[in-house]
Order: C-alpha cells, then structure tokens, then sequence
C-alpha cells in the first residue's frame, strides 16, 4: 500500500475535522479507527514511528495518539 | 397475473369530499371531481371510449363515450363531465346506442380491416369498441379518402409506427406530454388532415423522442405497437418485478409468451413509477438472453491460459481450494469480496455474510464504495440514518426543488418525468450543475436559477447559500433549536456567517455570481416546501462527504425535513445502491449500518451464525488495490461487478488485478475484470431469479424469477455452493429464506418479508412493529439518532488543480439510453442512440485547439491519456470538458486519478485536469487495451472449441 496515498488520506481526514481544533485530533483518530483496516493503520503508524513525513501537525498528533492506544492495547495482551 | 388492467378512464380524483349519484339505477359514492365515466367504472359499469385512459387527463374527443344525465341537455361525454350531487346518469339506451355505432362507423370506414393479421389483435380497444357498440356494417364504404396508404416508420428499434391504423385520439401526444413531459409529438394538420407527427413531421428516430414507450402505452390501437410483438404475437401471462437498472427502480410486468419475455410492460400499480418507463427499462431487457451469454463455469491457472469449461462442481471446489490455499499462505486476510449495486439484497447479505463467516475477515465491500457511499456516511452523521428521506411522490409536493449534481432526465428518467411534472404545476426549479443539463431548459421547464458552478466547488457553494440564510435571517431557528442539538446549530451559524463563506467571497471559487446565489438561498428558504434532490456530482468529489454533510444542514436549518414535499433526497445510481449498503456490504459494518466493533450487535450475528466474527474494519475497494500491489491481498471473489472498467485510474486497478492469485468472477458476460480472472462462474439477470431491489426512497420491491436461470443456478445459489466449500454450511432453499434471515437480524427490516412484498406490492423501510406497513417520510417527529446534528463544512479545494500543462478540467456523467459500464445497454438497440463515448469541449476551448465537432482528441491527465472524439457543444463552459464512461475502449477511466473523498474513499471522477489536443490515432493505452482484449477473446473462443 502506498505511504504517500496513505499520509494524503490522513491528512485530508485532519481537514475536515480541523474545523473543530478542539476535537480536530480526536475525531481523526475515531475516524481512522472506525474505518481503515489494521494493515493500513500499522503502516501509517509505522510511517510515523519513522518521522510521520508529510504528516500535518493534526494528523501527526492523531497517529502519535493511535500508536500510544495501539501499544497501550498490545501491553495489555489486546492489541 | 392477468395481462390487461382495469382501465377507470379518467385519473382519480384525490379530493376528501364525496359525492353519491345514480348510474343505471345504481347508488355510488366518489371523491368529488372525479368523472362520470371513473365513477361508472368503479361499479363494474364499462361506459365505450377511445381517447380516454386512466393514466391521462380527459380530453373528450372521440365522443364514444356519451351519456345522458337526467334533467341535463344533450350527450355529454361521460370523461370529462365531472360527478355532481344527486346525478342520475344513464350509459346505455337507444339513443346512446346510435350515436355510438355512428361515430364507430366513421373510424372503422378509414381504418385497414386486417383484425385477423393485425399485431394487436386482441389487444385492440378499437376493435373492443367495435363489439361494444355492436357495430355491424359500415355504411360510408372504402373508396373515399382515407390514410390507408399511409407510410409506415419503423425508425424507432424497438417500436413501429403506422399511422393507417391511427385514430387520432391523441393519446399517444399527451402521453409525451403529460407523462413523459418531453413534447416530441403533436398533432399536425386540421380535421380529416390531423395526424400524429413527431418533431417537426420527422420520424421517431430523428425526432426529440426519447423512446420512454408512454405513447406506445397509451395507443388503443396497433399504430404504436412494440415490434418485439409484432415479431412473436401477443403474450399470454405476465409476472410483476423490478427493473434491474437505475436506482428509481420501476416495477414492471414482464409478459411473457411460454418462457420468453414479450416485452416490459410498466406497472400500473408500480409505487415508485406508477405505470411510466423509460428506454432502458421500457426495452433494453434483450440482454439477458444475448449470444454474449456465458452460462458455462471457467476455470483457468493464469489469465494468459485458454479458458477450460468445468462443471459447477469442479469450478467451485477449485475456487474454495485456491481461497484456502492463500488464505493458508498469506493470512486469513489476504482475500475478500465485491458485490455490485446490480445484486439483489439477499445476494449481497450472502456475500458479506460469506466474506465474515467463511472468509473469516471484514474484506467486503460493494459499488456504492464509488458512488454513493459519502451519501451514508453524512447522512449517518447529521440525521442519523444513511438514507434518503422521502417517497419519490413527495416531489408532487414540492414548492421548491434545488437538483445539485444530479441529471434526473438522463440518470432516473421516470422520476425526472414525475419532478417536470410539478415544475409544470409551478414548482419553483435551482439547479446547481456545471453543465447545461436538460432541466436547465427544455419545453414547458426554465430553472428560475442555474449555479453553474465549477467543478469541485460544491462546499464553497453550500455554504454561501447557508450563508445568506442564516445572515439574512431565514433560518428556521424555532425548527432547528427543537429538533436539532442547539450548541452544534449555533457554531455551525456562527462558522457560515463568517464573511469567507458569504457568495461575495466564494464567487471566485465558485464561479456562480454572489446575486444570484442569494436569490437561489433566499427562494430555497422562503420558497414553501423545499426539497433537496442530489446526485453523483455532489459524492465523487473529494468533499463528497462535506457536501452531503451540508445539504443535511441546510435542510435542518429551514425545518425543510421530516414531512412530505421537503428532505434531502439522494438519487441513487443504480438499481440496488441503498439496498446493498444496507444490507453489510461495507467493510465496516454488519447488515443494518452497525458496526462491526460493537461487541452486542456481533455477539448478535455470532449467535446467528454460530461463528466468531471479526471486530476490526476490513479493506474497502481502493484499499484492496494497494493491498494487491503490496501483496498481502491475493483473492477476490467479484460478483456483479466491473471494477476493471468503472474504477478510476484504470493501470493501477488493472495492476492490482494481475497481481493477484485468484480473481473469481461471477457475471453475464466475460466483462473487463474477467478478462483478468482466473475463474468465471455464470450469473443470472433479473429475470432469471427471485430476490428485492431496494431503491433510492428505501422501497424494498420483489424480484420475480419468470425465466429459468440460463447456467442453472440463481446467484445467491452459486455464494452459497462456494460457502459450503468453504466449509462453513448454508442452506436456503429459497431467497425468501434469506431476507426471513434478515428480518430477523436487522431491525429497521423486522416486518420485511416476500409475503408482505407480496401483498403490499412493495414497502419502504424502516418497515417493523412500530410502522408494520413501511416508513414513506423519515425523521417526521425526531431524527433517528435523537436529535439532528450540524457539522462544520470547511471548504477545502481539490488537490487536482488545473496547470498550465492541465488547464482544462474534465468531469464525467451519464446519458439516458446507456447504463453504467455498458454491459447491459451495450448488447441492445440503446446503442443506436450512443454508440461511443465523446468528448464534450466549449467552442471556445475548442478554438483554441483547432478542434472541430467529431475529431479525434487526446485527454490527457496526470494519471494518463486517451482519444475520444470530440462534440462541440456550449452545454459545457470554457475551461470544462465533459464525458460519459459507457464503453471500455473510451478508457475514461485511464485519466481519472486516484483521489477520493476524505471520509470514505469514493473516487474524485468529477474533477481530473487534463489537457485536450487534437490528434490522428488512439492512445498507447487503447493500443495495449486493444491487444489485451484480442488475446482474452481468443482465449474464451478456445475454449468454447475445447467444450465442443
């Protein structure tokens, strides 16, 4: 799967939910959740362990905030 | 089913009032203003006409049908005489008797008298009349003047036109008008001149008609006769289904002669059409019995190997042993399923169910993923339920209609028809398009407004209508702050009423003048009953979802919602667009738009199905792609569906599909995406199976089976085969079953079933206990998720920006006469009216280029090039090209690119930049198209030799 198709999906999402700033990275976040399929959340995440290139400040904060739930999840034997 | 309906004469009259008069001694009651010969009719009292039928207004010429009224002065006729308190009617006595086989005398006398070898022999009112009057000579002889030798026209393919067996009784004008509202016909010439002339004394062929078969309908006699029954004769039985084509969905009676189809007849009873057609569903049916047909199951190792003829048998244990195979090597989620708006619901549900219970993933989705599905997404969201909101019928009821990106008369003619009809009652029309469509202007419709605005601005545009409402005080506050949550209805006032979202700002984005976006805003909010009707141009943007988001919003800002005559109301695509979202297609939700991580509604299914089921989303159609390309996605079981021809950016789709290891695919023809599939198992039409259509007003109409399956079997059948290969069983004995399944699991469907379909004739959903007989208007008392909910609508532009290498934007549409990908209109006569997808080019742009009408251009995008020739045509603006994506070899979708809608990845097919050049010969693309398909065609005709 294309990174770069990816971080443009992300960052188009931020878009529309930056109209909220105060609930702009939340609803990113319960957006990718709702609807990608896990490899394309691994590899967002991935992309953002490896410096998140082309990532907008939102998007950067929703996938940092997914990586956080995502390893939380994984500690805890759910994940 | 009996072939011939009851046939009252006159419309009903929908008054509450009623009247009670004497006919022939008997006592009946009626709404006022309904005609003495409706009246007669209720009571079984069949009074002889000729121009009068039930579907048109009464016109009163052919003085047939003749009564006397006591106390009144002469023969009035009973069709246009209205019923009064206390009238004493008579229908039948001497004097009636006369006048009657006198008029009967001067039609017969310049009429052939070829009963016996006539094709509508016992199908003839004339004829009928004749024995109803008792007509026994005819006193005026032949030899006089007369239309005998009039010339017949048989331009039309699918009707004839022979104005010797005409009457003149004008049914066939009004039918065009009042009907179909296109005004091809008239009648030319005076007294025994008169005769029916399309155009300007053209023929049907080169006339404005649209082939829509309401003047055929309507003609009493054999002078309008479908030449597929001139052909066969009569039918003998018919069956009542559902057009397999837009998503109007028009109940039709096939009639049938043994196990052929006669011809489509529309129903009279049809809820969503009420007796009306257009070509497609009217004639293009010959499809389904095409020598294209491939009934026989392939199977093949790689799609450079002839196609080998396997039973039913082997081809599916081969496909359940190569899922298992990969599944094994590369995961259990390296492999899913598409479905086509084309399936009916309980084929869909069987997929999905598949797909999660077999498969054991979430990998499935559906065509909606490219056309509708930002529709579900925002309306889910603001209102609280993916669907429409409204009966196509709420249009009559309409004061104000706003179209934004839908082209009714060409992509759902019969409601197109329906909503010329109120704007010729005086509806007041906005269309917001980029393009000239033909509400714009066409006989007896003028939009008091036309946004046209550029392509890829839609959101710029809502919210400066929102905008102008709110700032100028025409917001439905008391509506709004009731129904809706007031903190989101207040940031989303404050958000619109910021000077950057007024028309004077947005003008240069929009390209639409700020007065006139007021005038549209102020007529859409002060108008009476508004009503929103959108179509694909406002979902394939990569906004899609915004907008959606933003008519729901103007529609709860104005209290526009919730009964008849208002709502938002999308028109879907194709037949079964609302029914497969409902039903679970999408990777994301189980049957019934819930999601699949809610661990009640899965525990629901789990229980049901007796298996664990998958919390996490699957793979929606553009990510199943990427995934190919990557390989981690390796299996793909298609049914109905053509995404090698209608997904954009067509290399990357065709690289997906090589790049897999088994793509199955289950269809009528060898289409685009079985010329990459390694095993194609036979589908069934619409005719040859039993199942619902649910169309875009959420009516779940039955699919009626009237010829036996062409391979055998019905497609749920074949997803159930693959099941049980699979390992895990189904066992429906009939589609019935399925949708009982159904009724069960999902509760806006509790009360759904085939006998219900049966006895209602169709039913809208939500249809359960606490609306047992349908839900014709959502949201009446409340939303149905509490309250309505305003989202902020930010514009943001398209990433797809015009260059100065790119200047010109193309967008891309549909025509009346072809259906989506072609597969079916392509193998009928509908192609004589579109036989090639063009290129639409202002004459300005085209100029510039030295492009003249009917050259060939190369379009050229970031994402590729093809040639089509060009149309000059100012229904496009400067700076704007249009086309259609109807046959494969346009490539249309070669230059279309990979963006999509933010929230649900539908396709941006209304916005690529492209260049236009002229040019000598088709692209490389079409070269190489042209060379792929040779190969695969040789590759099937081998094996059509290997079958014997």
């Amino acid at each position: 799967m294309d990174i770069e198709h990816l971080v443009r999906m992300t960052n188009d999402i931020a878009s529309f939910f930056s109209a909220e700033p105060a609930t702009a990275v939340q609803g990113v976040v319960d957006h990718i959740k709702k609807f990608w399929d896990p490899r394309m959340r691994r590899l967002i995440i991935n992309h953002y362990l490896e410096g998140g290139a082309g990532l907008n400040d939102i998007s950067r904060a929703a996938i940092g905030q997914l990586e956080r739930e995502t390893a939380s999840l994984r500690s805890a034997g759910d994940g | 089913m009996a072939l011939h309906d009851c046939d009252y004469g006159t419309p009903a009259s929908d008054s509450s009032k009623k009247v009670t008069l004497e006919i022939d001694g008997f006592s009946v009651t009626v709404p006022e203003g309904t005609s003495v010969m409706r009246a007669a009719a209720s009571i079984g009292i069949q009074i002889p006409k000729l121009c009068a039928t039930d579907s048109l207004e009464p016109f009163g010429s052919c003085r047939l049908c003749l009564v006397q009224i006591e106390g009144g002065r002469g023969l009035p006729a009973s069709c246009t005489t209205p019923v009064a308190e206390g009238m004493k009617v008579c229908t039948q006595n001497e004097r009636l008797a006369n006048v009657r086989r006198g008029v009967m005398e001067l039609y017969i006398s310049d009429h052939p008298l070829d009963c016996l070898t006539c094709s509508a022999n016992g199908d003839c009112e004339l004829q009928d009349m004749a024995g109803a009057v008792g007509l026994r000579e005819v006193r005026y002889g032949y030899e006089g003047e007369n239309h005998l030798k009039a010339e017949k026209d048989t331009s039309n393919p699918y009707f004839a036109f022979d104005p010797s067996k005409c009457i003149v009784c004008s049914r066939c004008v009004r039918a065009c008008e009042e009907v179909q509202g296109t005004f091809a016909l008239t009648l030319d010439g005076r007294g025994f001149d008169s005769k029916v002339s399309p155009s300007q004394n053209q023929n049907f062929m080169d006339s404005e008609c649209v082939s829509c078969g309401a003047c055929v309908q309507a003609c009493p006699t054999a002078t309008l006769m479908e030449k597929s029954v001139i052909e066969k004769g009569q039918p003998e039985h018919s069956i009542i289904t559902t057009c397999a084509y837009c998503g109007v969905g028009c109940s039709f009676k096939a009639e049938m002669k043994g196990a052929e189809v006669v011809r489509m007849v529309p129903n009279k009873d049809g809820h969503a059409n009420h007796g009306h057609s257009c070509v497609k569903g009217r004639f293009a049916f010959g499809y389904a019995i095409h020598k294209d047909r491939i009934t026989t199951p392939m199977i093949r190792k790689s799609i450079h190997d002839p196609w080998r003829a396997v039973s039913w048998e082997e081809a599916i244990n081969y496909t359940a042993s190569e899922f298992k195979r990969i599944q094994a090597q590369y995961g259990r989620y390296s492999v899913g399923a598409l479905t086509s708006s084309r399936c009916t619901n309980e084929e869909t549900y069987v997929v999905q169910k598949l797909v999660r219970a077999a498969f054991g993933n979430n990998n499935v989705d559906t065509c909606a993923r490219v056309c509708h599905s930002p529709t579900g997404y925002g309306l889910k969201q603001t209102l609280g339920e993916s669907a429409g909101t409204q009966t196509f019928d709420s249009v009559m009821k309409a004061d104000v209609i706003m179209v934004i990106g839908a082209n009714p008369t060409d992509g759902h003619p019969v409601f197109g028809s329906m909503m010329k009809r109120r704007l010729r009652q005086g509806a007041k029309l906005i269309v917001a398009d980029p393009r000239d469509i033909d509400l714009v202007k066409s006989p007896h419709i003028k939009a008091d407004y036309h946004l046209k605005l550029r392509p890829g601005t839609n959101v710029a545009l809502v919210n400066a209508l929102a905008h102008v409402i709110v700032t100028e005080g025409l917001a439905n506050d008391a509506f709004a702050l009731e129904r809706c949550e007031v903190a989101s209805y207040e940031k989303w006032k404050a958000f619109v009423s910021q000077n950057r979202n007024s028309p004077e700002a947005t003008e240069s984005i929009t390209g639409v003048p700020a007065e006139t976006m007021r005038a549209a805003a102020r007529l859409y909010a002060t108008g009476g009953n508004a009503a929103i009707y959108y179509g694909l141009g406002v979902t394939e943007h990569s906004q899609g979802s915004t907008t959606v988001i933003g008519i729901a919003n103007l529609a709860m800002a104005t209290g526009n919602i919730g009964r008849e005559g208002v709502g938002v109301n999308p028109l879907r695509g194709q037949n079964n667009v609302q029914g497969s979202c409902d039903m679970g297609s999408f990777p994301h939700e189980f049957p019934g738009y819930r999601h699949v991580s809610d661990f009640e509604t899965r525990s629901q299914f789990e229980s049901a199905w007796g298996v664990t089921l998958e919390s996490e989303p699957g793979l929606r159609i553009p990510n199943m792609f990427g995934a190919a390309l990557d390989g981690s996605f390796k299996g793909l079981y298609c049914e109905g569906e053509d995404i090698a021809q209608s997904d954009p950016d067509t290399q990357h789709v065709h690289a997906a599909l090589r790049a897999m290891e088994c793509v199955v695919v289950q269809d009528l023809f060898l289409n685009e995406t079985a010329k990459f599939a390694h095993v194609f198992l036979p589908g069934a039409s619409f005719l040859e199976k039993s199942g619902t259509f649910t169309n875009a007003e959420r009516r779940i109409s039955p699919v009626r089976r009237v010829m036996t399956p062409l391979a055998g079997y019905e497609d749920w059948e074949v997803t159930q085969m693959l099941s049980n290969a699979l390992g895990f069983p189904m066992n429906y004995k009939h589609a019935s079953e399925i949708m009982d399944e159904i009724a069960r699991l999902v509760p806006t469907f509790t009360g759904v079933s085939f006998k219900k379909l049966d006895e209602l004739g169709s039913v809208q959903w939500p249809c359960n206990e606490e609306a047992p007989d349908g839900t014709p208007t959502m949201h009446k008392h409340q939303f149905v998720r509490g309250k309505g909910r305003f989202l902020l609508t930010e514009y943001v532009p398209t990433q797809e920006r015009t260059t100065s290498r790119f200047p010109l934007i193309l967008t891309t549409g549909r025509i009346l006469s072809q259906y989506n990908v072609g597969a079916q209109t392509r193998r009928t006569m509908n192609s004589v009216w579109h036989s090639e997808d063009r290129l639409e080019i202002h004459p300005h742009d085209a100029e510039q280029r030295g492009i003249n009408d009917g050259d060939w251009v190369g379009i050229t995008s970031r994402a590729g090039e093809t040639v089509l020739r060009a149309t000059i045509t100012e229904r496009v603006q400067p700076g704007v090209v249009y086309t259609t994506f109807h046959f494969p070899e346009s490539g249309a979708n070669v230059i279309t690119t990979d963006n999509s809608d933010w929230a649900t990845n539908c396709p941006e097919y209304k916005v690529t930049a492209v260049q236009v050049t002229k040019v000598n010969k088709p692209s490389e693309w079409q070269r190489q198209y042209q060379e792929f398909t040779d190969e695969q065609l040789a590759l099937l005709k081998k094996r059509t030799a290997a079958a014997g």
